[in-house]
């Protein structure tokens, strides 16, 4: 039951980008079309579980029992973007189709803010290690749903006319907080 | 001078370039959060472009940017047990994005496109133009989500406890809207020009 809790509340609850605003930046710029939307989404979610095993692993086997906690951020950080790096590689090597299709999206993910955001938040959330690599996977479930769903409203909007000086992010913002709009009514759902 | 003003209108981070929109958005929901914010990134701007000015001859291009990573985070660092300590309320409110400071594109952007190209002084006076820039739409946003949707500023009272106050605002679209707002005013006054 936790679980499923955990899940809903991650995905439509507190969506990670409508409400929580975390990776704003690859939202609103990779979000032009449905299809890139998916590649970066499906890269999100692999690096994401992986970063909360990771991050969890080093929290509490190597900050902890040292007693420098302080030094999470720091650690975190660089644990992340030798991650991306890493796996970059061994897609390169191992799966050479899956780096062509999610290649180009992994160097951006370093920058993502949600990504330490929620390593952070696992943590101060107490969850062990199991539930942490869930929520990561939801809430970048949750990140690739707003996504696509964005990409699919700006796909559509290009058609129409709007006025000059909405051109470009202002507009994209404006559809956003609608989304959001639209994500609160999932307030609630869950006790 | 000229490095001073630049970040303030002409290339404001928030407005021009959009960067740092995750804080931007969440943190802005008072007046008084939105200072905190712009104050914390300012500090850590400053000190990582003086630190990557001094630097850039030491660090090996390969390895910049993780070099980059970790003058930023040590900074970050300092903010957050500063601010734990000293500013409680504060702290709890800005939450988890004090931490995601070493994210913010804002200060990996600017040591990337101007302090390890450039000496420690305009490195500096860049890191304070930016961070004031930032500060100041911050604040700004702050204050307008602030007035519409608590009728408050800096936490004084504007109306009456009875008046009904457009809550959007402080809610997450409200976010969203604003921000949005803001820069097709900005792109409209710059036009103008």
């Amino acid at each position: 039951m936790d679980y499923i809790n955990i899940i809903i509340l991650a995905l439509f609850v507190n969506n990670v980008v409508l409400a929580q605003f975390l990776g704003i930046c690859p939202f609103l710029g990779v979000s032009a079309k449905v299809e890139t939307s998916m590649g970066m989404g499906a890269a999100v979610i692999f690096v994401m579980a992986l970063a909360n095993f990771v991050t969890y692993m080093i929290y509490f086997f190597v900050l902890k029992p040292l007693n420098i906690e302080f030094m999470q951020t720091i650690s975190f950080i660089l644990v992340i973007a030798f991650l991306v790096q890493v796996v970059e590689l061994i897609l390169k090597k191992a799966a050479p189709s899956l780096y062509q299709a999610l290649g180009i999206y992994l160097p951006l993910i370093t920058t993502n803010c949600a990504v330490l955001g929620i390593a952070i938040l696992a943590v101060q959330k107490n969850y062990n290690m199991v539930m942490s690599v869930v929520y990561a996977s939801a809430i970048a479930v949750g990140f690739t749903l707003a996504m696509v769903l964005m990409a699919g409203i700006r796909e559509q909007l290009e058609n129409t006319g709007y006025p000059k000086g909405m051109k470009g992010f202002p507009i994209s913002l404006i559809t956003a907080g609608l989304l959001s709009l639209a994500f609160m009514g999932f307030a609630g759902l869950v006790k | 001078m000229k490095h001073l003003l630049n970040g303030i209108w002409k290339e404001n981070p928030t407005l021009v370039l959009v960067l740092g929109t995750c804080p931007t958005l969440a943190v802005t929901t008072a007046a008084m959060n939105g200072l905190g914010m712009g104050a914390a990134t300012t500090f850590v701007l400053v000190f990582s472009n003086l630190f990557i000015a001094l630097l850039k001859n030491l660090i090996p291009d390969k390895v910049r940017i993780a070099a980059f990573v970790v003058i930023i985070a040590s900074f970050v660092t300092i903010v957050d047990l500063t601010m734990k300590a000293f500013t409680p309320a504060l702290y709890a409110a800005l939450g988890v994005f004090i931490p995601l400071i070493v994210v913010n594109c804002i200060i990996l952007g600017r040591a990337e496109a101007f302090a390890q190209k450039n000496k420690p002084i305009p490195a500096i006076l860049d890191g304070i133009g930016m961070g004031i820039g930032f500060t100041l739409a911050l604040t700004i946003m702050g204050s307008v989500r602030e007035i519409l949707g608590n009728g408050s500023i800096f936490d004084i009272k504007l109306v009456s406890e009875s008046t009904k106050t457009i809550l959007i605002f402080i809610l997450p679209p409200g976010a969203f809207f604003t921000y949005g707002y803001f820069i097709a005013i900005k792109n409209r006054l710059s036009a103008n020009k």
